[in-house]
């Protein structure tokens, strides 16, 4: 019954809220990566994806471009580039 | 089983017969026996449920949501300013389609305060979408309690129930009540198995934000529902009556209305009084008849005209009044009428707790052989009302 | 399916404003409890943002009721887990400082004198974010809100922080603390911790708001890092009343941390103000015992 607004979970991921990138994005240039972890630790999207040791990608069609993960990177290996 | 009890452990006893997991409440007189003896239960292990001593009355509601919405039976009780209090809860708890029962035991609302019977806090929650019902004596508050979970917890309704008793009336009044066994309860009512809840094994979001794309039409699914409410509660009552032997729940009770030419129309325990009234006016040779009205949410609006489309004189008294217009069932009675209407008199009375007694209902009729009225106050101390500003000295 | 929606149990859809430092700490809390978690969030920026219908960005189990019952109905539901024997799945309330600290006291109260095993999270962005940056009970001394706007008269609001740490704390629970999303490590300790309490516990967590602080989306969490530093925001942990561990830190002056904030912006050009400022940051790292070498 239509009622009390119920949701699966997850159902979020049908907001494909990487159009909301205007100025920048984040460009990982996988030089020199740590694989310390913390930009995906800490990413407010939660869509930095592992996909190899020592190597990290964002999923563009949810980065709405903050910059935290150019911020919190210790080897400076991820740059905030204009957004195309 | 046949004990003689007061309204509230009649309550009490039909809650603990329903094993619900969660009772939470906040002391409120005349409420305060039903949990009193619930927590009684629950000491001497004869009620396995998890019983929270809440900090307030909105924290009681919330407390009982959260059972519900985790898929455990839930019970709590409450009047007046406690149920004014949680009416946002309450609000919240018809949104999210949960199928709570709530006994209110009637009382009058501050200010002034005032510990004694009406209905204005009942009738304050009527737009609530919660279905509500109004007790005659302790047998129908005892037996009411399994038939409300059974309805409430139908799959295509999920809607609470809140049951009105009159408080010291009824909550502190001893009457006889037969208290069935387990087994017959078990058979009539299973166990609660809600389509929704909140399960680590099936994680779902509950109670999202609504815009206005997708609200109007949540409210309009529980005006669907309670429409369908008015059809299922007559099956109800009938299962209860072949599983107990006696009358189930309904959405009104005629007595003495098919030969009348007069009806009163009301609610609640002066509805006893009533009764007793009409066999004496009855006696006296006026034709008379009571309606009762059982279901107040959602409105019997067709069992109502078919009972009194034609009747002479209808007097609808009512512990209610909307201040500003007329009682509150006044007015959802008038607006059944359009042509060819009954002479329809509304009376406010017993607000506060003033007794209704026989002089109040012979007065009723007096004042209706003088003219139509629509919001007569009955038994109003004139005497006090005398001066602008009343300070007693 | 992305990894990252399989990684977490709060993911990527919602629609919190660019750097919330609020999605980082929401996130970080349930991962860290794990997927047997059920929620109870009160009506605030990180309930309407993750759960515009039909969207919900939660994985486990998760319900919102009103503004100030999160306690209540967290209290309802573990009330109804024990009532059915299931062990092991942790029932946590969410709120924001308003929802914490004003509307939500009296139900939060109840939870803890009551005992019941719930986590309380307080999400502190320091004043009533969702309906337009209005000051709350947490909203910290001098700071500009909608409703304690900086003018010529006011200097933003006028009262010190609520003290909620130490209210709960008084109630002799087994934990209550603060963290900070600026030090996500430690809010992950603390939170991994409080789950292996039985018993109510409340992790007040710094959540930096570059809407309504006034600040650029890069620097949450460099603002985040600065509140602690400064002695603003002392991260604390209390057991049974006792305060019994304190983030020790290597002072900076509260100026690097106020600099970036539009809504401490007025205190730049008063000097008398900024002072009174930096003896609330000082009179928290006496009464702490705050400095000392920064320990990472």
């Amino acid at each position: 019954m239509f009622g009390p607004l119920v949701a699966k979970p997850g159902s979020s991921k049908n907001n494909q809220t990487g159009s909301w990138r205007m100025l920048k994005k984040p460009k990982f240039l996988h030089k020199n990566c740590v694989g310390c972890g913390m930009c995906k630790l800490i990413c407010p999207e939660a869509c930095i994806d592992k996909k190899d040791k020592n190597f990290y990608e964002p999923d563009y069609s949810y980065c709405k471009g903050c910059g935290l993960c150019s911020y919190v990177c210790p080897k400076k290996d991820i740059i905030m580039v204009e957004e195309e | 089983m046949k004990k003689f009890l007061e309204g509230s452990h009649a309550v009490a006893e039909a809650v603990k017969l329903c094993k619900p997991g969660v009772i939470s409440a906040y002391p409120i007189t005349p409420q305060t026996h039903i949990v009193e003896r619930l927590a009684e239960f629950i000491s001497n292990g004869e009620l396995n449920a998890q019983f929270v001593n809440v900090e307030s009355e909105h924290s009681a509601a919330s407390v009982v949501l959260g059972a519900e919405a985790a898929g455990v039976r839930a019970f709590t009780a409450t009047s007046s300013q406690g149920l004014i209090l949680m009416s946002e809860v309450l609000f919240n708890i018809a949104g999210l389609r949960l199928p709570l029962v709530l006994v209110c035991a009637n009382r009058a609302l501050s200010s002034p305060i005032n510990i004694w019977n009406d209905h204005q806090d009942a009738v304050a929650l009527r737009d609530s979408g919660w279905i509500q019902f109004f007790v005659e004596n302790n047998q129908e508050v005892h037996d009411f309690i399994y038939q409300a979970y059974r309805l409430a917890e139908n799959p295509k309704i999920m809607l609470p129930v809140m049951i009105n008793m009159d408080g010291y009336i009824l909550t502190h009044g001893m009457e006889p009540v037969d208290i069935p066994s387990p087994t017959e309860v078990d058979k009539f009512l299973p166990p609660y198995n809600p389509p929704y809840k909140l399960d680590v094994d099936n994680p779902l979001s509950m109670g999202l934000l609504g815009d206005p794309t997708v609200y109007l039409e949540t409210r309009y699914a529980i005006q669907k529902t309670l429409e369908d409410v008015l059809k299922i509660i007559p099956e109800v009552g009938k299962e209860f009556e072949s599983i107990f032997k006696r009358k189930g729940i309904d959405l009104v009770e005629k007595y003495k209305i098919d030969d009348a030419e007069n009806v009163i129309v009301a609610m609640g325990s002066v509805c006893g009084t009533i009764k007793d009234f009409v066999d004496k006016k009855r006696k006296e040779g006026l034709s008379l008849g009571l309606l009762k009205i059982i279901t107040y949410r959602p409105f019997p609006k067709e069992e109502i005209f078919n009972s009194l489309k034609d009747k002479r004189d209808i007097f609808v008294l009512e512990k209610a009044i909307s201040l500003g217009n007329e009682g509150p069932l006044y007015t959802e009675i008038k607006s059944l009428f359009n042509a060819k209407p009954p002479n329809i008199f509304g009376f406010i009375a017993g607000l506060g707790g003033r007794d209704v007694t026989f002089n109040t209902l012979e007065k009723m009729l007096e004042v209706a052989k003088k003219g139509k009225v629509r919001s007569y106050f009955l038994d109003v101390n004139y005497s006090l009302l005398k001066e602008e500003f009343f300070i007693y000295e | 399916m992305s990894d990252h929606f399989k990684d977490h149990l709060f993911v990527s859809g919602h629609t919190a404003c660019s750097g919330c430092g609020q999605a980082i700490a929401a996130r970080l809390v349930v991962d860290s409890l794990g997927k047997d978690t059920i929620v109870c969030n009160a009506t605030g920026c990180l309930e309407v943002f993750s759960t515009k219908c039909p969207q919900s960005s939660w994985c486990i189990p998760w319900i919102h009721s009103l503004f100030e019952n999160a306690a209540a109905v967290a209290s309802g539901i573990e009330a109804a887990l024990k009532y059915l024997g299931k062990k092991n799945i942790k029932v946590c309330a969410f709120a924001g400082d308003g929802g914490t600290s004003d509307i939500g006291l009296q139900a939060l109260s109840g939870m803890l004198e009551r005992g019941h095993d719930v986590l309380f999270c307080c999400f502190d962005n320091e004043a009533y974010m969702n309906t337009g940056i209005q000051r709350s009970g947490l909203t910290p001394y001098e700071a500009s809100t909608t409703t304690s706007p900086a003018g010529k008269i006011w200097q933003g609001n006028w009262r010190p922080k609520k003290p909620v740490v130490e209210i709960c704390a008084a109630h002799f629970i087994p934990y209550a603390a603060s963290a900070s999303v600026g030090f996500p490590q430690d809010l992950q300790r603390k939170i991994k911790k409080a789950a292996s309490i039985s018993g109510p516990k409340y992790i007040q967590i710094h959540c930096p708001c570059p809407l309504g602080w006034g600040f650029d989306s890069s620097l949450t969490l460099e603002i985040a890092k600065n509140a602690v530093l400064s002695g603003l925001y002392p991260l604390v942990e209390y057991e049974y009343g006792k305060l019994t561990k304190v983030f020790k830190i290597s002072k900076k002056p509260v100026i690097e941390y106020i600099k970036p904030q539009r809504r401490f912006r007025h205190l730049l050009k008063d000097e008398k103000a900024l002072k009174k400022l930096q003896e609330v940051a000082d009179k928290n790292i006496e009464y702490y015992g705050l400095e000392k070498e920064v320990e990472k």
